[in-house]
């Protein structure tokens, strides 16, 4: 299992643009990948699941791989967190 | 005569009769079936008709609106494709054998309630708009009513609705609605960001407006003030329409200045396009009516910092200037350091004669990491709009081709780490002597090219741009660097590949001329040169540019000569131009 904390920087949190691209880059493994805010945890494939989380400025926020690819789902979508400017 | 305040949304004021879009009544009931399997192929059935739905629609706004915006759709579409959300929608057709429709309702009823008791704040409310207007064009085919076809005004009409939806409001023409009112909605709603880029007034949150507005009501909409009249009096009516009309002029003028792309004698304009060194420049580049962005000097990024910028920095930057820019093309070259600008933390070995030292693309093969990581950033940045990428300062084919090839590693090593790329077009600046003279060997090898005027006079003049003391030898007007440009436009058209030039030279009254004659696809000017050079190109007649252009480069003389010659035969004959 592999996990990893993220700060969220981005001023407008993770709306709807930002959602789709981390759902498309998980939907890419295998491994089952759960985004994890304020002891609620949803399904990081699913774009209604993260939607639903409301995650706003400065959340902390962790997202858990579990699978043969968990340690490139985790580098994949660190990649994009940092690449949409969600985080540092 | 009623007057009503709601949230100004979208600026700008409309007159017209009302027409209130009330949406399908896609109430569903609760039906039993008999055959589980066969209603969720149904079901599926229906989301692949809504994602090919949402894709042309994605398609549109992308063509219509800036990229940002269009993402929205590609939420939408992942709606469709969510998991957990169809896992749900199956199991309860399984185990309950109830219909797709009442199903897929029953699931965007729970979820609306699951949001609603977790997330109180304001923006539940957004994210619900998203998914019902998705379940919406589901439940639609599901139901056998359409969406597609539910707004058919066919003459100019302020829409009356409860609420916007991003899809509906994409499908709006201008030209048909000229306005919008809705109950519900706030100032940052996606739908309201749509009616933003399609430039159509929008009021929003307006309570109770579908329900005290009929069809047919005469409407103003007043998106500067939120201010909503429904049934005005004669003086309203006369007053507003004055307004409007004023506006239209206003438009009309900008319009006749940045848009219109035909020349004096009906030939298509060249394309006009800006230099920019920062990603806050696309701005003024927009305002001034680029058609692109010609040149995007990425120093910036190096010289401003004290270490190299990384990956991410780089690729927000480009990024950032992409998405501006909205589907034009953009042309990014990659770093030019060295020669005159140097980096602190790139240390170089002094050089006594550095114009003519390791700078540009030389550099960046003596510092292969560096350059990898910005072809690295360039590559992701390129998902995000229409991408070309040129190499400064190339002087052999061995180099473009080394270029190539590392940028074609880069690429191949993102994609296996699933990082998405996008589609780049390689193309070289001509600036050395060399390229231009083997201009037609180059041209195979590469999908278009921009020529550096400064660079390349001061190569052929053999003159330092910088050095008072031969200031007069650094001619970029001179018969000499004429001539190697048409060889480098004629041998790019002979391969039909586009040229450009972004120097000084491209903004240049003397010049212009010249290079209009030469066919020369497109003029990379600074923004605030941009109109000035349109208004020049527009007036020029293409056939006699051309016998100009061949004159030029048979002439003897010296840039004077030139410039005396083109004063002559252009502009005295058009003594507006200053």
């Amino acid at each position: 299992m592999e996990k990893r904390e993220y700060n969220i920087i981005a001023e407008t949190g993770i709306h709807a643009r930002p959602a789709t691209l981390l759902v498309q880059t998980a939907s890419k493994f295998n491994s089952d990948i759960t985004l994890e805010y304020q002891e609620k945890s949803v399904n990081l494939k699913s774009i209604m699941g993260v939607m639903s989380l409301g995650v706003g400025q400065s959340a902390s926020v962790t997202i858990t791989a579990d699978g043969e690819d968990e340690k490139q789902a985790i580098a994949a979508i660190t990649e994009t967190m940092k690449s949409e400017g969600l985080t540092d | 005569m009623k007057t009503f305040m709601g949230i100004a949304a979208s600026n700008g004021i409309a007159i017209a009769p009302a027409f209130r879009l009330t949406g399908l009544n896609l109430s569903v009931k609760k039906r039993s079936i008999e055959d589980p399997t066969a209603e969720i192929k149904r079901l599926h059935a229906a989301i692949d008709v809504s994602k090919d739905e949402l894709l042309i629609i994605k398609r549109k706004a992308l063509k219509d609106l800036s990229h940002p915006v269009a993402e929205v759709f590609q939420a939408h579409i992942a709606i469709l494709a969510d998991p957990v959300f169809l896992e749900k929608i199956e199991l309860m057709i399984k185990q309950n054998g109830v219909d797709a429709a009442f199903a897929l309702q029953t699931v965007v009823d729970d979820y609306r309630k699951h949001l609603q008791a977790t997330t109180p704040d304001h923006q539940t409310r957004y994210r619900l708009v998203d998914v019902n207007d998705v379940a919406r064009r589901v439940l639609g085919h599901l139901l056998g009513r359409p969406l597609a076809s539910s707004f058919q005004a066919d003459y100019p009409v302020i829409v009356v609705t409860h609420e916007l939806t991003p899809s509906q409001t994409v499908q709006f023409s201008p030209s048909l609605v000229r306005g919008i009112v809705s109950d519900m909605g706030g100032q940052t709603s996606h739908a309201v960001i749509m009616s933003r880029g399609l430039a159509i007034p929008t009021v929003v949150g307006l309570q109770g407006a579908l329900s005290s507005i009929h069809d047919g009501d005469i409407v103003i909409v007043n998106g500067l003030t939120g201010e909503v009249i429904v049934n005005p009096t004669d003086a309203q009516r006369a007053t507003y329409t004055e307004l409007i009309k004023e506006d239209q002029r206003r438009n009309h003028q900008l319009m006749a200045s940045k848009q219109e792309n035909v020349r004096a004698d009906k030939k298509r304009l060249p394309m006009i396009v800006a230099n920019i060194g920062l990603p806050s420049d696309v701005d003024g580049a927009l305002k001034a009516g680029a058609d692109g962005v010609g040149l995007f000097r990425t120093e910036f990024l190096f010289l401003s910092s004290k270490r190299l910028p990384t990956e991410n920095e780089q690729f927000r930057a480009y990024k950032v200037v992409l998405a501006q820019m909205a589907g034009r093309p953009v042309t990014i070259r990659t770093a030019d350091v060295g020669g005159d600008k140097t980096l602190p933390y790139l240390r170089a070995a002094t050089e006594a004669n550095p114009f003519l030292g390791n700078r540009a693309i030389r550099l960046a093969f003596s510092q292969p990491d560096s350059f990898r990581v910005q072809l690295r950033a360039l590559l992701r940045a390129a998902v995000y709009g229409k991408l070309s990428v040129m190499f400064p300062l190339v002087t052999t084919l061995d180099e473009l081709k080394r270029a190539k090839q590392m940028m074609a590693n880069e690429r191949a090593k993102l994609t296996h780490q699933h990082i998405s790329v996008g589609d780049v077009r390689v193309g070289i600046m001509v600036e050395t002597p060399a390229v231009a003279v083997l201009a037609d060997q180059f041209a195979s090898e590469v999908d278009f090219m921009s020529i550096g005027t400064n660079d390349l006079t001061q190569y052929v003049m053999a003159a330092d741009r910088g050095n008072q003391q031969v200031a007069d030898l650094y001619q970029p007007n001179n018969p000499a660097v004429f001539r190697l440009i048409k060889t480098v436009i004629g041998a790019c058209h002979d391969n039909h590949i586009p040229v450009s030039v972004c120097g000084e030279m491209a903004a240049d009254k003397m010049a212009i001329p010249i290079l209009v004659g030469m066919g020369l696809d497109a003029f990379s000017a600074n923004p605030r040169s941009i109109n000035k050079v349109r208004c020049l190109i527009k007036r020029l007649n293409h056939r006699k540019m051309v016998t100009l252009a061949n004159k030029v480069v048979t002439m003897a003389g010296t840039t004077n000569q030139v410039e005396a010659f083109v004063q002559q035969a252009v502009h005295n004959e058009a003594q507006t131009y200053k």
